[in-house]
């Protein structure tokens, strides 16, 4: 019962500190709440295909299905995480503005929000297809119970939950006007961890061969095998063995994303940007109640 | 003003160096498949790894064949060097090692974490 429930609450961690920054980045987005959900079903359903599917997969690209397929999402939800953030560059100061606006609605293209969702999906699709294989090899060694197992599981849910949660509401104390900036900063190194991630199943499968010695052996400071380790994995890509194809690739990452985001800010404002409120409001429906976010806002 | 772009200039050529090289770097890096072949197998069985202790060349990148003999899927797993990879029951996976420093390496079944260990030695 105590390795399903610490597996359990290890793979709810990884995914949930990934939905929950994604919630707090688009924090006063109408209708993300929707998005998200729409992506957490679509990886938990994902999961259980993946799972059921672990056979098939495996074979494929003579044995390097799995690697191939973990660095593909991985890079998806790169590519997703990085428009975000470029989105954000150029939209996220009008966001924050209206946030503080009396009464008006805060209006975005809803484009940004399905490539969170892909994010979202991709971390509990990764994450939760371990938890179900793991599961489903205890219950086949009948090692524990079925009850110990569920029971396990559950806690491990409810536990790796919490912490998310307790990380999202962290995140928004942070006030609005530099809440994008946390987030942005909190997504680039999400994402240079993700694509460091790709590199090292890349190495693993053959395809990457060069720059794949070790660069530092850091365990002895914090193994990226303890909780705290795998936390600050998750968050920003620590690992305490990295090589060097893992630290090229995650300085590139984040050099790109910095790059495109100043490229963006750099350019005079989008014309979405720079609309009057009062046209905002009128293409979404006049009587849209603001967020509670912007609402709160406006007391301080 | 003419100075403000000129020191920009400057200040933006300063990285096209670095950049480039580690473009450079990324690319040569992306060779195709295994260019060695020193191929080392492992079995599971019972979910026990035989051999339990196995020896491989230090600085030599390796390729390790692992066979799952049991009727449940197994995750092999070292955090020392690096591989997660999920091995369906009755399946047969490949991977690729290192380089990796002279020492002594652990390795594991992720989903038997307390009872299916192994040791690896480069030397």
């Amino acid at each position: 019962m105590l390795a399903t429930l610490l597996i359990v609450f290890r793979e709810v961690i990884e995914a949930g500190l990934i939905v929950g920054i994604v919630l707090a980045a688009t924090k006063g987005v109408p209708r993300r709440g929707l998005w998200v959900s729409y992506g957490v079903i679509g990886g938990v359903a994902g999961a259980c295909l993946v799972a059921a599917f672990a056979g098939e997969i495996a074979p494929l690209f003579e044995g390097s299905g799995q690697e191939l397929f973990n660095a593909s999402i991985l890079l998806l939800a790169v590519a997703m995480l990085t428009w975000h953030n470029v989105w954000m560059a150029s939209h996220g100061r009008a966001i924050a503005q209206e946030m503080r606006q009396v009464g008006v609605a805060v209006a975005t293209g809803q484009r940004p929000l399905a490539a969170l969702s892909v994010v979202c999906g991709v971390a509990v699709l990764r994450e939760g297809s371990e938890v179900v294989l793991f599961l489903y090899g205890i219950a086949a060694s009948g090692g524990t119970s079925a009850t110990g197992m569920m029971v396990g599981g559950a806690v491990g849910v409810l536990a790796g939950a919490g912490l998310s949660a307790l990380m999202y509401l962290g995140l928004l104390t942070i006030p609005a006007r530099h809440l994008f900036s946390v987030t942005s900063s909190l997504i680039t190194l999400l994402a240079a961890g993700l694509a460091a991630q790709a590199v090292a199943f890349l190495q693993q499968a053959g395809y990457v061969e060069a720059l794949t010695f070790t660069v530092w052996d850091s365990s002895w400071l914090l193994s990226d095998s303890s909780v705290v380790g795998r936390l600050v994995h998750t968050l920003i890509g620590y690992t305490d063995r990295p090589t060097a194809a893992q630290i090229v690739v995650y300085l590139l990452t984040i050099a790109t994303i910095v790059g495109l985001m100043r490229f963006q800010r750099s350019r005079p404002l989008a014309i979405s940007a720079k609309r009057s409120s009062a046209e905002i409001a009128s293409e979404h429906g006049v009587g849209i109640r603001p967020p509670r976010s912007a609402r709160a806002t406006v007391t301080n | 003003m003419i100075e403000d772009f000129y020191w920009q200039g400057i200040s933006r050529m300063r990285y096209i160096l670095p950049v480039s090289v580690l473009i450079t770097a990324f690319l040569t890096s992306v060779t195709a498949l295994g260019a060695d072949d020193l191929s080392f197998e492992l079995s599971l069985k019972e979910h026990k790894f035989t051999p339990s202790e196995l020896t491989i060349p230090a600085d030599k990148r390796v390729k390790l064949t692992i066979k799952n003999l049991d009727s449940t899927p197994a995750e092999f797993e070292s955090h020392n060097f690096k591989v997660e990879k999920v091995i369906p029951a009755g399946g047969e996976v490949s991977l690729y090692i290192g380089p990796l420093k002279g020492g002594t390496y652990g390795f594991f079944d992720d989903f038997h974490e307390d009872e299916t260990k192994g040791t690896l030695i480069a030397k």
